[in-house]
């Protein structure tokens, strides 16, 4: 018993380690002058990508549900904290200030994780997954139509457009419907990133091998047999997507800060992200935590650095995304791979 | 299962060492070694390596657009017109002399992957921005090249936030711009009295001209009677828009919107039967050219454009003929901002006698005010000029279309 | 009430466009318990080989359709030996939901590549401009009335083809379980085959329908219908066959009538909130069978 904890304490260790080390690499390559304009501007939605995938992988491979709708508690995280940011952008100082646009918006995040998990996770399997989805297009539609202006007077709210606010000739629109949020302060850089990241990591490594994870994987492998030894079922499934949704949010904190224009729109929060970010959990290996931080990182820096492919690029990256798949996943090759690693042994001894 | 992990990250690796290798070799063949150096303003470097290498130093244009995706038709028309007019350019010997190099790089409609696009760019050695071809993405990257002090100008980023700094020009109009005088041309022509409109609530184009049409109706002496939105996620059915702009009995549908769903809206309407005024924005130009579309539909459209592609002037007709002997397609509006885009920059380059060895900055400090001082004779408007603010000084011009092709109307 | 009955028609009409690519869809995600995300790509492959031969080739509308549909079986049962079968027996089935999307980002934009990202303008595969009732009021158009009919033809043959013949039965059977269907001889791999031949030469018809209706075509003119009929599918009972027929015609309606009556704004939101509150009330779908778990 004790040696497997230690096992399992240095594989998290390990994480860490790998986080780390990446981290002091990059940073080292930059400050020295080495590094590209454009891997240092990729740094930031990389770790984000990565947090989501985390996020996304502790409600697939741990839990054991498949969700479709991340992309939504991204963008509720995006926007909540993107308006309090617009909001005191000229009141409070820049740290304190993004450290409370996180914590509005993981709450917020949390908050709909929590409300949307009560009636998704009555349902099971491929029902699930589209309930998912639909509540993140509804969360990406209902955004898109919304008008939020602020004055002397308070916040005001309509759903036709920024005319119809009513605001005195002071008055700031906050979100302009389909444009979106506009200046929001760039507060979100590297280092922060990779805090959020350990920080993510690190609840989630502690939370599989606590009580409470235990608990949530044993509803993953027979729901029956766990309800029989006494695990409420549902306590231990909203508590996981709530986690889940909460941590999808900080990774859309960072998102919206990141860059000046905040859309609700198809390409960044549509079902085709929630989507993408499946792709990089499935790749990194279903629950597989490490595995998801690499294979977000991986397959958010390939598109972009088969940029000098031209046209050809998305579909060179369609074509090593299916190769990838099916080297990684694929029975014959697992088998191929066990018997070249079986031979190898031998020849070692 | 260890092994199994093992694999994985070894596969990973390399697939990865393999993508930067390409990405490397991209991007650093074609960098000269003077033109690197201010790119990352280094000044000082520059200037030493400057006087060597001048006679073989190029400018760099760099441009950004959605190459793939839904939206790759108005990227890739950004695109092949600046390739147009860059080998134009050179071919007759050059800005200033020296000869000119374009890269163009792919924004898929996002915002951060058009930042990524720019700093590629930028790692190349830009010194002028044409780009990015969309409101959003455009304002994205304005924040970057404000910082860097690089000269934007875009193509066709209508939103008003898109000219926010100094450095960044458009050749379009605005979306205020386009939407006040859309209202404004119907109510002071009177063509119509109950006016409907159908517009793209998802786009942020479409919703901006959509916002000012309203404000200046407002002026105007006709009404707004319907006004029904469609949103990316549905946009192939219309017929409950349609139906509502004719119960209520509009004379005229306004889309400010762009012709792949106009062209849907007209066969919608001309399937039910309905045959209101169509009026459209620059985004309708380039209707009359999709492919085996009954033009027919199309008769008595009206719409403002700066641009049409059968006009008689030399200038659009040779740029007309060069396209489509290049990509088999009539260009649009995009194209042609794109190639006056390029062709600002030449003028402002001539005017202040801008050398390829200056700073980034520098470059852009000449340009902010050459940009004011020059007029040009464009595809888009004959004798364009630009304020400090970015916004091009010209004139919509509305056109009717009459068998099947562009008349002005009066 | 004449304009209701009005909106109801451009419901319907909707609809059947959405059941006709739905009924393809299911075959593929009943038998090989699959959702092929690539189905709506192959919608778009079948209406560019019909654009390639009615317009560039100016062959007829028929003919044109021959040939996607034979594109189409070929490219389906392609797709389904090289990026599929591999991953049969995967750990996850979500491996083989990756490679569906790698496969559909590769039919996009090999698309792009060759037909060029400019919109073209389907000439409609149905000329017939359809019925005028009411003295004009209420209008059918031909191609609804012509969708209808071939997807009800498309469902009785379907049914009659799963439940009668023997190839029907063994999809059926490997449906319900792929190790004992191998035990009773069924070669599962063709039977997979066969279900992608079929359910991607249904893609070639309701991507000429679909074009019909709505005849703009782009590399991206499958991936919304698609995804639509996928959630028509499930509503309708993942599986079910009348059920795919019935959801896809349900989401029309429902669609069309929220836009009319609500916003047309947040349609989509209430279109996939009418779809949540359905499946809370029957979690299996309209005609879905629930089945008991077993301890």
């Amino acid at each position: 018993m004790k040696k497997g904890l230690s096992k399992t304490s240095l594989n998290q260790l390990i994480t860490y380690g790998i986080v780390i080390a990446a981290y002091i690499i990059l940073q080292a390559l930059r400050s020295a002058g080495m590094m590209t304009s454009h891997l240092a501007g990729l740094l930031v939605p990389m770790t984000y990508y990565a947090i989501a995938a985390v996020a996304l992988n502790f409600c697939v491979g741990i839990l054991g549900e498949l969700s479709l709708g991340h992309a939504g508690f991204m963008c509720v995280g995006a926007f909540s904290s993107a308006i309090f940011s617009n909001v005191f952008k000229e009141t409070l100082p820049g740290g304190l200030r993004f450290f409370l646009a996180f914590v509005i918006g993981i709450a917020v995040a949390a908050l709909f994780g929590f409300l949307i998990g009560i009636p998704v996770l009555r349902l099971k399997g491929d029902y699930l997954a589209i309930v998912t989805l639909a509540f993140g297009e509804i969360i990406k539609n209902v955004l898109n139509a919304v008008y939020l202006g602020k004055d002397s007077k308070g916040f005001h709210v309509s759903m036709t457009n920024s005319m119809a606010l009513g605001m005195e000739e002071d008055g700031k629109v906050i979100i302009n419907g389909a444009m979106g949020i506009n200046g929001t302060p760039r507060d979100a850089n590297f280092t922060i990133a990779v805090i959020v990241l350990l920080i993510v990591l690190f609840i989630v490594q502690n939370m599989i091998n606590s009580r409470d994870g235990r608990a949530i994987m044993a509803i993953r492998d027979n729901r029956i047999a766990a309800e029989s030894v006494g695990i409420n079922i549902t306590r231990y499934k909203m508590l996981a997507f709530t986690i889940s949704a909460a941590m999808a949010g900080a990774a859309g904190v960072l998102f919206s800060h990141n860059i000046s224009t905040l859309q609700s729109t198809s390409q960044y929060f549509g079902y085709n992200v929630s989507i993408l970010i499946l792709v990089y959990v499935v790749l990194g290996g279903i629950g597989s935590i490490r595995g998801s931080v690499i294979a977000a990182c991986i397959l958010y820096l390939l598109p972009e650095m088969l940029r000098s492919l031209n046209k050809y690029r998305m579909l060179i990256y369609a074509i090593v995304l299916i190769a990838m798949m099916i080297i990684n996943w694929a029975p014959a090759a697992r088998e191929m791979r066990e018997r070249f690693f079986a031979k190898f042994r031998k020849e070692a001894v | 299962m260890k092994k199994f992990k093992t694999i994985v990250s070894v596969t990973m690796a390399a697939a990865m060492s393999m993508a930067l290798l390409t990405g490397c070799g991209g991007s650093s063949a074609p960098a000269a070694p003077a033109a690197s150096a201010p790119a990352e303003a280094k000044e000082e470097a520059a200037k030493e390596e400057a006087p060597a290498a001048s006679s073989d130093a190029t400018f760099k244009i760099g441009m950004i657009g959605p190459l793939t995706g839904g939206a790759a038709a108005y990227g890739q028309a950004v695109q092949w017109a600046a390739e147009i007019a860059v080998d134009e350019i050179n071919a007759n010997g050059g800005i200033n002399g020296y000869q000119v190099e374009l890269k163009c790089e792919d924004d898929e409609l996002d915002a951060q992957k058009s930042v990524n696009a720019y700093n590629t760019l930028k790692d190349w050695g830009m010194q002028f921005l044409n780009g990015s071809v969309t409101s959003a993405c455009s304002i994205a990257v304005s924040e970057e090249t404000k910082i860097d002090n690089m000269f934007q100008i875009t193509p066709s980023g209508s939103a008003q936030d898109c000219t926010n700094y100094d450095n960044v020009f458009r050749v379009c109009f605005s979306d205020p711009a386009q939407g006040t005088a859309s209202a404004q041309y119907i109510g002071q022509n009177k063509v119509a009295s109950t006016v409907g409109i159908i517009y793209d609530s998802s786009d942020v184009y479409s919703s901006g001209i959509m916002e000012n049409f309203v404000k200046e109706a407002a002026n105007q002496d006709f009404e707004i009677v319907s006004s029904e939105a469609f949103t990316a996620d549905s946009k192939t059915d219309f017929s409950v828009q349609l139906q509502k702009a004719k119960d209520a009995g509009a004379e005229l549908v306004f889309l400010p919107i762009y012709y792949t769903e106009a062209s849907l809206i007209l066969q919608q309407a001309d399937a039910m039967g309905y045959d209101p005024i169509f009026f459209g924005c620059d985004g309708m130009d380039g209707i009359l050219t999709v492919e085996n579309f009954d033009t027919s539909l199309a008769e008595g459209l009206m719409l403002l454009t700066p641009f049409s592609a059968d006009a008689e002037d030399e200038l659009t007709q040779n740029f007309v003929k060069t396209f489509q002997e290049k990509n088999s397609i009539v260009p649009n509006q995009f194209g042609a901002d794109s190639y006056d885009a390029v062709y600002a920059i030449k003028a402002a380059c001539e005017k202040a006698n801008i050398t390829p060895d200056m700073s980034v900055s520098d470059i852009c400090e000449a340009m902010k005010t050459a940009m004011t001082e020059i007029t040009v004779d464009g595809l888009t408007s004959v004798g364009m000029t630009w304020e400090a603010s970015g916004e091009p000084t010209k004139t919509p011009k509305a056109v009717i279309i009459e068998n099947g092709a562009y008349v002005t109307a009066e | 009430m004449l304009s209701f009955l009005q909106y109801l028609i451009s419901g319907l009409s909707l609809g059947s466009i959405y059941a006709i690519i739905a009924l393809g869809y299911t075959m593929v995600y009943g038998i090989a318990k699959m959702l092929n995300f690539a189905h709506g790509d192959f919608i778009m492959i079948g209406s560019y080989v019909i654009f390639t031969v009615v317009t560039t080739l100016s062959g007829g509308s028929i003919p044109g359709l021959l040939v996607a549909i034979v594109c189409c079986t070929l490219i389906g049962v392609t797709t389904e030996r090289i990026a599929y079968r591999p991953l049969r027996g995967a750990a996850s089935p979500l491996a083989v939901l990756i490679t569906a999307i790698g496969v559909s980002y590769f039919l996009e934009n090999l698309a792009l590549l060759v037909f060029g990202s400019d919109t073209k303008s389907f000439t409609p595969v149905v000329s017939w401009s359809g019925l005028v009732l009411a003295d004009g009021k209420l209008r059918i158009q031909g191609v609804t009335i012509i969708t209808i009919i071939v997807s009800i033809v498309i469902l009785i043959a379907l049914q009659t083809f799963v439940n009668k013949t023997r190839e029907g039965q063994a999809m059926l059977a490997v449906a319900q379980d792929k190790g004992a269907a191998t035990l009773m001889g069924i070669n599962v791999n063709r039977t997979i085959s066969i279900t992608f031949a079929i359910g991607s030469a249904l893609a070639a018809v309701a991507g000429a329908l679909l074009c019909s209706a709505y005849p703009s075509l782009t590399p991206y003119t499958g991936a919304m219908p698609g995804i639509k009929a996928f959630v028509a599918a499930v509503l309708g009972g993942i599986g079910s066959i009348p059920g795919a027929m019935i959801g896809g015609l349900c989401l029309g309606i429902v669609e069309i009538l929220s836009k009319t009556y609500i916003s047309s704004q947040l349609s989509d939101a209430i279109v996939f909130g009418i779809l949540i509150i359905v499946l809370l009330v029957r979690p299996t779908g309209i005609l879905g069978k629930n089945i008991q778990e077993k301890v």
